[in-house]
């Protein structure tokens, strides 16, 4: 996509020439939407203005496709889950079942407590997340280029991979982890979950090396479920913006790493449901 | 990293995925899926049942054609010495019938034989008693001698 970079370099030449770092900074910028330092809402033009809306503003284009890509989950199962039948299945319901039993298996060999919701909230991260991460296989620069030409733009910051903001996979690893804590209350009482924390691995006598242990070891999980979602995702997203600016050799460039990537994209969505499932099962077992 | 309310708005919107997905999307799926599976487990089970049945079937044809079988020989067997003891019964009717022709044939005949000596006798008597008169002519006492051409008539 580096011949739409210098077709743009041409086209704008009189007001600015893009760099090729400023080409990746523009791609790596949010479309941002929140409250200037004076007082009025609006979108933000450049990263500085991003950042000086503080905590309460919203990475516009992020929340949209990840509404979007949950909404084409929820409503396209919900097609034929309305379809589903004893009857024999087909075409997408085919389809839909082999995900379903995919999942289901998963969490039946490690989940083995009683949950209504382990398995429905399994599904939901594996599709949802492998639409998201799909989104990284859209050539890098089409979606921003019809978004700036529709808003009439050349500034428009447009990003389309959900999973590389840390709001968006945080976002989820955060709710997660509500869970766990929801659960591990739930499960064992409150005395015992913080018993869990505080008096093992060491036994009693050692509560603050058990404290020094248990209680990272528990925060670490959302961090690191977040971030590994985002870091191999954003990652990618970096790598095709880099093959982008390849010239005429990006073409073959650019298959091989989304050949790679058809592999990388459900697998980080597959790893990110077996770690719920297995935090929501450690969660729920009973010491 | 620029942390915000995105992560707000992520979380509300994961929060009602799942929701959406636990309430319309997991349990109709389960649903459908349980009951096909009991649909296939009838099945294949109705399938090992007719196919026990029909080897239970196979058994009893099996039975009964060598039943019927069996049958139908005793049957044949029983007609043929049914065939022979008519034969022999119409033989003997036969037979008998030809001796009782036979029989009624000789009564006849020996009446006939009877009848014809006896005609005999009475003629040869007579022709006798007139030889006897044209030799004897009026010697002879009609009368008399008539007794005597009887004896000799009846010993004929």
């Amino acid at each position: 996509m580096a011949s739409e970079a210098s077709h743009e370099e041409a086209g704008h030449g009189e007001e600015h020439t893009q760099t090729q770092g400023e080409y990746i900074q523009h791609h790596l910028q949010f479309l941002t939407f929140g409250k200037h330092p004076d007082g009025n809402w609006g979108f933000a033009h450049t990263e500085e203005e991003a950042s000086e809306m503080g905590f309460w503003s919203f990475h516009v284009d992020m929340l949209g496709w990840s509404v979007a890509l949950g909404l084409l989950f929820v409503l396209s199962f919900k097609k034929a889950a309305d379809k589903a039948s004893a009857a024999v299945p087909t075409g997408f319901q085919n389809f839909v079942e082999w995900v379903y039993e995919f999942v289901d298996q998963n969490v039946k060999d490690t989940f083995h407590g009683k949950s209504e919701l382990i398995a429905p909230l399994a599904l939901t991260i594996f599709c949802w997340v492998i639409l998201m991460n799909t989104m990284d296989l859209v050539p890098v620069d089409i979606l921003p280029w019809l978004a700036q030409t529709l808003s009439g733009s050349h500034e428009t910051a447009f990003r389309v991979v959900p999973t590389t903001d840390p709001n968006i996979t945080l976002g989820m690893s955060i709710s997660i982890f509500f869970l766990i804590i929801f659960y591990s209350i739930k499960i064992k009482g409150f005395g015992g979950f913080l018993a869990e924390l505080a008096f093992q691995p060491f036994g009693k006598k050692m509560l603050p090396f058990n404290l020094l242990i248990e209680v990272p070891t528990l925060l670490a999980k959302p961090v690191s479920l977040g971030l590994r979602l985002y870091g191999n995702l954003y990652a990618g997203e970096l790598v095709f913006l880099l093959i982008a600016l390849f010239g005429a050799f990006q073409l073959p460039a650019h298959f091989v790493w989304a050949a790679f990537h058809l592999l990388v994209v459900p697998l980080q969505a597959f790893i990110f449901m077996m770690l719920t499932i297995v935090y929501l099962s450690q969660a729920c077992e009973d010491h | 990293m620029n942390i915000n309310a995105t992560i707000l708005g992520q979380m509300i919107a994961f929060a009602f995925f799942v929701w959406f997905c636990m309430k319309y999307v997991w349990p109709p799926l389960t649903a459908a899926m349980a009951e096909r599976q009991k649909k296939i487990a009838d099945g294949l089970e109705a399938a090992e049942r007719a196919e026990k049945d029909l080897e239970l079937a196979q058994s009893r044809v099996a039975d009964q054609l060598k039943e019927a079988k069996s049958e139908a020989s005793g049957i044949i067997d029983q007609a043929n010495k049914r065939a022979t003891q008519i034969i022999d019964e119409a033989k003997e009717q036969a037979r008998e019938e030809g001796q009782r022709l036979i029989a009624g044939a000789q009564a006849e005949i020996e009446q006939e034989v009877n009848r014809a000596k006896e005609q005999l006798r009475a003629q040869v008597a007579s022709i006798a008693i007139a030889g006897a008169e044209k030799i004897l002519e009026a010697s002879i006492d009609e009368n008399a001698h008539a007794e005597l051409a009887e004896k000799l008539a009846s010993s004929l």
